[in-house]
């Protein structure tokens, strides 16, 4: 493994969905190109905390955060939206591939920062997908409909889509939960290939998957974070009782 | 090939790795008695700790793999064997460093007789060591049983020390000291054989699921 290098900090985070306080005081660190997951019963907020950090939370009224979120030094909450997006990109539950080509899917991105030249285009979109796994698969198709591909294959889409803009950061929101376990399985050999490119974090309530994948695993319950360590020491030796409770399916 | 995949096999290596120890092990204890080279003794204790280290080491990385990846199966039969392989490779490991400080007190003593039986009770038993890990890298059931049989041989060979050395000490009392060091030489080599049994058994395990473990004969 590289060097150990901070990529996100995160200090005395609060999120509020109207006046029900449901982050409590979140500090966290998230190091580069390691795949952190988090885990945790369903409403601990670890979605919710995943969206403040592209900050899908601005897109509804009455949800708001306090506190910082540091990407390389730099507060997310200041940072313009879309350049933060581009840097931060996110792949969610269910695939949802734009209704179009496979190749504008992933040429998507690109073309609204301004992109013209399609051979830089076809550059582009041959190494996302290649890089999502998913080329050799769809290279003698890329004009026919995203829709016409499989679960699995749309979400590699996705990856390959969000992989375009060059991200720093890949946020992962129970990306395969709507998949097939042989779909499933080819996901998670794609997260451990990309952490080589980029920074992950993924939420999962598969603690299982988290075991697999992950290098570190933050486990959060009630808004709040309990512990967090390498995926090896969580998954073998926890320190909170809380913690051994639910990986040992006691609860949750 | 998948990155589980990849680990179960640095799993692997690792116990291959700490088999070769032990071989040079048994080589090198037998060999500092027969040559009278106590400095041949001096480094098989020295080293005894990479062993030693190696045995933690695989028994985490086993517990890691069994907690992170939920192995079943073939694979769950594979790090189950892994670990306790190396509690036999440990001890084998141990049996040697018994043997190297035997050879020290007897290489500062007059030779007692030449060694004929121990350097052949040493080839046996790092020939099955040898191949019980053979058997494990190769999944050979086959070999495996071979292994498991040759230790008659190694049984009667200690038998044999044991009364000649017997007959020399009741003739000449001093003699008793330096004949029960060799008998001693030869209880470790026997132990080693049984612990290369052990992973022989083991191997079958793997192999076939079954355990073999306190029946008197290894069914093919």
């Amino acid at each position: 493994m590289a060097e150990e290098r901070l990529k996100i900090e995160v200090k005395n985070l609060n999120f509020y969905y109207g006046n029900v306080l449901a982050l409590k005081n979140i500090n966290l660190t998230f190091m580069d190109k390691f795949v952190t997951a988090i885990i945790g019963p369903s409403g601990c907020g670890k979605s919710t905390f995943l969206r403040t950090l592209n900050r899908m939370h601005e897109l509804y009224p009455d949800q708001r955060v306090e506190g910082e979120a540091l990407l390389e030094g730099q507060n997310i909450f200041l940072l313009d939206a879309m350049e933060l997006r581009s840097r931060i990109g996110m792949v969610f539950q269910r695939p949802n591939p734009f209704s179009k080509s496979i190749f504008e899917n992933v040429a998507f991105g690109p073309r609204i920062r301004g992109e013209k030249s399609m051979s830089v285009l076809s550059g582009i979109v041959e190494d996302s997908l290649k890089k999502a796994g998913l080329w050799d698969e769809v290279k003698d198709k890329l004009k026919e409909s995203a829709y016409a591909l499989s679960g699995g294959q749309q979400q590699r889409l996705c990856i390959a889509r969000a992989l375009a803009v060059n991200p720093e950061v890949l946020l992962f929101d129970e990306p395969t939960s709507a998949l097939d376990p042989i779909a499933t399985a080819k996901i998670e050999e794609l997260i451990v290939q990309l952490k080589k490119i980029v920074t992950i974090i993924i939420v999962t309530h598969n603690m299982q998957q988290a075991a697999r994948i992950s290098d570190n695993t933050i486990f959060m319950m009630l808004g709040e974070i309990i512990e967090t360590g390498p995926t090896d020491k969580i998954f073998t030796t926890p320190k909170e009782k809380l913690t051994e409770d639910y990986i040992t399916g006691r609860f949750g | 090939m998948s990155l589980f995949d990849d680990q179960l096999k640095t799993l692997m290596g690792k116990i291959l790795e700490m088999g070769g120890l032990v071989e040079v092990a048994i080589r090198d204890s037998v060999r500092s008695l027969v040559d009278r080279d106590s400095n041949i003794a001096e480094e098989v204790i020295k080293r005894d700790h990479i062993i030693n280290a190696l045995d933690v080491e695989i028994d985490e990385e086993a517990i890691k793999l069994i907690a992170r990846m939920q192995p079943k199966g073939g694979d769950l039969r594979f790090i189950t064997t892994a670990m306790k392989i190396t509690t036999d490779l440990e001890r084998m490991g141990d049996m040697c460093v018994n043997i190297a400080n035997r050879a020290l007190e007897i290489n500062r003593e007059p030779i007692l007789k030449p060694y004929i039986d121990i350097p052949r009770m040493r080839e046996i038993t790092q020939g099955m060591t040898r191949d019980a890990l053979d058997a494990f890298m190769n999944k050979d059931q086959k070999l495996a049983t071979d292994v498991i049989m040759r230790d008659d041989e190694v049984d009667d060979l200690k038998y044999g020390i044991v009364e000649e050395l017997l007959s020399l000490m009741m003739l000449d009392p001093s003699k008793i000291m330096r004949g029960m060091r060799i008998i001693f030489i030869a209880q470790y080599l026997e132990r080693i054989a049984d612990h290369a049994v052990n992973i022989a058994e083991m191997v079958i395990y793997l192999v076939a699921g079954k355990i073999i473990r306190h029946t008197k004969y290894p069914e093919e």
